[in-house]
């Protein structure tokens, strides 16, 4: 039997046989099948020693247990890391960070308490996942969206803790939160915002209630259990529009940016999109020639040729049929001050679509609807990925920059360097971008450990260049954590004052986005 | 396939899950050529397609945007379509749930339950001929 560090397997045992009195015999798993399941199945070191197995996993399925589990953790000094669907794949899936943890497990919490289609707000268990709120929603007729991230199976609480993004007007998912009910690590249970008031009919409604606004600090963090999350729902659009914007020449990309960064910001384009380089794709051998060794002018000379353009960015528009239209009006006419820029009308549609038009569409997740198409990125043969993913300013001269650097690390390390607008940029996020770059997992121990020196190269690459990560698989939380040390790591520190204040025993997520209980932190240089 | 005990606690890395690999073929083989069982009953098989719709379908379904069927498709799995197989056997569609193959992770109790994952073996099986 494996044990969590520091405990004794007597002291452990003493603990198991607490904890099935609290969540019931069938519920506490420590037999190897079952451990086997809280693996993380796109693990960066599969078949090294360094892979974080969980001792154990616990799953209740109410507040209540919840409470008692981490009353008898705090006992025990056990460490328990906290999953709600456990489905955060490419950035830990189920596993817990520190080896031998173990895994508390939310997924039976999965009741969707209200969802209101006069206000447009939901209140979810942790372990309801985007296809679960999503079939509840249909199932009733109710005329209000969700926001599904590319995974469906995902937890809308987890997303939203861990801040992940999705693609209509809601797709800021910890900013689309309202209201939150947390187990503190000594039990007790404290609800936020209009929360707080008891008999309050507006939880859902003001983020804010009285007081200091303290949501923020459960989000990528370890110090509480998030046991129930409000959501605000879109209200069902009547129309989506796309429209696609193409400019010829490398620097036109530099207006390209300005321009879709006014439309962002000023409420006219408000979901997400990429711009992109379509010379980036493409298994043309001529163009596969240029992107490793030919001129900008050589490029922009294939792109006037084949037609393709030398950036693009689709537009996406929701809302009223004729607003959507005059939206995309509106865009064109202020991308016309770029020589030579051509636009191309894309999908369009009304909304509720049948059933018969979702069958069509590979893609549904822009229209509210969750799916696992994302799963095929990594080709018939993937083992899995993970994510490198800095915020970088919004403007062409940035994107430049952060190609340029990314592509230097890549032919350093002789990877498959000149990318040519090969690390897409998104906005996920409001005023910045972010850098979605792919990395494979594979079952091969040496090309996994050349992975991880690349992604820890282009975290402190990104660092040197003052961008940042906004998320993370847990084999690199510290390493981002440490790139952010302003005024000697004084934000880590004001992470670990809290930690100790509220977690003094250490028992919820150690070592979570890079918080470190303090008889486990590593002394700082 | 992955399993803890077999690739992890032994501590011998790829050799190890090499073999792993190699008696998981060898299972597969034998497990489709042993394909006689006893049949499911109708309630069974009804409940495993409710399972198989809700846990499965999103990836291995018909339809555009199938991870899943795209994988056996492009691997030469034929029919790529799990609901049409007649081939697969329990043993096998539960040591894919519990251990995952490829970019298909390992599901937990807490998500299928061992009484669920018989259900979506007695569904998947049901077109099997004795």
């Amino acid at each position: 039997m494996r044990v969590p560090p520091g405990v004794s397997a007597r002291d452990f045992d003493g603990a198991l046989k607490k904890f099935e009195e609290a969540v019931g015999k069938q519920w506490v798993f420590t037999s190897d099948d079952d451990i086997n399941t809280y693996r993380d199945s796109y693990s960066p070191f599969w078949h090294e020693t360094e892979e974080p197995i969980p001792s154990a996993a616990l799953a209740p399925d109410s507040v209540e247990q919840v409470q008692q589990i981490v009353r008898i953790a705090g006992a025990h000094k056990i460490p328990l890391w906290a999953i709600s669907t456990g489905k955060n794949l490419g950035y830990g899936g189920s596993a817990p960070l520190l080896g031998g943890s173990v895994v508390l497990d939310l997924k039976r919490m999965d009741r969707v308490i209200e969802v209101n289609d006069k206000n447009h707000y939901a209140l979810v268990e942790p372990g309801v996942s985007y296809f679960d709120l999503y079939h509840y929603i249909h199932d009733r007729g109710l005329k209000v969206w969700i926001d599904p991230p590319d995974p469906g199976w995902g937890s809308l609480v987890g997303n939203a803790l861990e801040r992940g993004g999705g693609y209509t007007p809601m797709r800021d998912h910890f900013d689309c939160h309202c209201g939150m009910e947390v187990v503190l690590a000594n039990g007790e249970l404290v609800r936020t915002g209009m929360g707080a008031l008891p008999n309050s009919k507006t939880w859902q409604q003001y983020k804010y209630g009285f007081g200091p606004y303290v949501d923020g600090i459960f989000s990528q963090s370890n110090l509480g259990v998030v046991t129930k999350m409000g959501f605000w729902l879109y209200p069902e659009p009547e129309a989506f529009l796309s429209g696609n914007v193409v400019v010829d020449k490398h620097d036109d990309l530099f207006a390209l940016v300005e321009i879709f960064a006014n439309l962002m910001n000023s409420g006219i384009v408000q979901a997400t999109t990429t711009v992109i380089s379509p010379l980036a794709y493409g298994p043309d051998p001529e163009l596969a020639a240029l992107r490793a060794s030919g001129s900008t002018k050589d490029l922009e000379d294939y792109a006037a040729r084949k037609k393709i353009g030398y950036w693009s960015v689709s537009l996406p528009f929701y809302g009223p049929a004729d607003v959507v239209t005059a939206q995309w009006e509106y865009a064109k006419r202020k991308f016309s001050a770029i020589p030579g820029v051509r636009f191309e009308d894309r999908a369009s549609y009304r909304f509720p679509l049948d059933a018969d038009q979702l069958a069509k569409i590979v893609n549904p997740v822009p229209f509210g609807v969750p799916s696992l198409q994302t799963f095929s990125i990594g080709g018939p043969r993937s083992q899995g990925h993970m994510w490198f993913s800095p915020i970088i300013p919004m403007t062409g001269e940035a994107v430049l920059e952060a190609q340029k650097v990314f592509d230097q690390v890549a032919k350093d390390l002789s990877l498959n360097g000149g990318s040519v607008g090969g690390f897409p940029v998104w906005n996920f996020f409001a005023r910045a971008f972010v850098i979605i770059y792919f990395f494979p997992i594979e079952h091969d121990v040496e090309k996994n450990r050349k992975n991880r020196e690349v992604f820890r190269r282009l975290i402190k690459t990104a660092a040197e260049h003052g961008w940042g990560e906004y998320r993370t698989h847990t084999a690199f939380m510290g390493d981002i954590m440490d790139a952010y040390s302003f005024n000697n790591h004084s934000l880590l520190r004001l992470h670990e004052t809290m930690k100790d204040a509220l977690d003094p025993n250490g028992i919820l997520s150690p070592g979570k986005n890079g918080i470190w209980p303090k008889g486990m932190r590593k002394a700082r240089a | 396939m992955r399993h803890l005990a077999k690739t992890y606690e032994k501590g011998e890395g790829m050799r190890n899950a090499k073999i792993v690999r190699a008696a998981f073929v060898l299972l597969c083989s034998l497990s489709f050529a042993a394909a006689a069982f006893a049949g499911p009953d109708d309630a069974q098989i009804e409940k495993g397609h409710k399972v198989y719709d809700k846990w499965c379908f999103p990836c291995h379904g018909t339809g555009a945007g199938k991870p899943g069927t795209a994988s056996l498709a492009a691997r030469g799995q034929k029919p790529a379509v799990l609901e049409e197989r007649t081939d697969l056997t329990p043993t096998v569609i539960k040591a894919f749930v519990r251990h995952g193959v490829l970019f298909m992770p390992m599901f937990r109790k807490t998500e299928i339950s061992d009484a669920d994952l018989n259900a979506i073996a007695a569904y998947l099986t049901r077109n099997n001929k004795p």
